[in-house]
């Protein structure tokens, strides 16, 4: 009864980070590639949102343009942008480990910071291409 | 030793003890490889329509080109979207019941975002 008490009080894995176990690179951008891949699937029904308004007509158009343009649209459209382009350069990070290349540990963290730093360059390079060309 | 009571079937099915999985596994991969370059088509497309508004988002939406990449992209944007939520569900959601139903609702969201946006690429590519 006691040892059943105190097994259910262990840490269990997504909690142990912090104050159990120290994170790593690997482990935050594995878990960083699942919060952007949820988020991208909300950016996947505002791409059907996108479709369908086009479809309906200027008005239904407008009313996801002006979604687009308020602030927590244009908030929503830069997180995406980041999402997107790191998920996609450590989706091909997965796709070579997939094949067996680039598993070695020095590797995947050359390749980890690799994907960060140009996580960074080419959203900021994006995001500017966005401001710059779509400033109302 | 145990590779000699195995069955060679088994192996040949590469279904693993859940027998499936592997289907998963491989339509999660095959979707990523589709998406790689269908996404930088769009990104590219959605920097370009940005500033036009509704005229020439159906402009470029009406390109019998651009209507067929899009359903692509939609086809495989949903698919591997589904999939990838399925499996952060099955990993973090505990109980059985609670998962089960977002799996399901996940997969109806997920059919009839596609269904919904084929439907508007084939009315705009058509001119209804």
């Amino acid at each position: 009864m006691t040892a059943r008490a105190s097994r259910r009080q262990r840490p269990l894995s997504p909690f142990m980070i912090g104050p159990y176990y120290r994170p790593q690179l690997t482990s935050m951008m594995s878990i960083s590639h699942r919060i952007s891949g949820v988020l991208l699937s909300l950016g996947a029904l505002l791409v059907a949102a996108w479709l369908i308004a086009v479809a309906s007509g200027p008005e239904a158009y407008s009313g996801f343009a002006s979604f687009a343009n308020s602030l927590p649209g244009q908030l929503l459209a830069a997180a995406l942008v980041v999402a997107i382009v790191y998920h996609w350069l450590n989706g091909l990070r997965h796709l070579a480990w997939d094949l067996g290349v680039g598993l070695e540990i020095p590797k995947a963290y050359a390749s980890g910071w690799t994907v960060v730093v140009a996580t960074v360059l080419i959203s900021a390079l994006l995001l500017w291409l966005l401001l710059s060309g779509g400033a109302r | 030793m145990s590779a000699l009571l195995r069955n060679p079937l088994k192996n040949a099915r590469g279904l693993g003890a859940a027998r499936e999985g592997t289907g998963h596994f491989i339509a999660q991969r095959l979707t990523a490889i589709a998406l790689a370059p269908l996404s930088i088509w769009f990104l590219v497309a959605a920097v370009g329509l940005v500033d036009g508004g509704y005229a020439e988002s159906r402009v470029f939406l009406a390109q019998p080109w651009n209507a067929v990449l899009m359903a692509a992209f939609v086809i495989a944007l949903f698919h591997h979207a589904r999939l990838g939520l399925e499996v952060v569900i099955e990993d973090y959601i505990h109980q059985r019941a609670l998962e089960l139903a977002l799996k399901v609702a996940v997969k109806f969201i997920a059919a009839l975002a596609v269904i919904a946006s084929l439907l508007a690429i084939v009315r705009i590519a058509l001119g209804a």
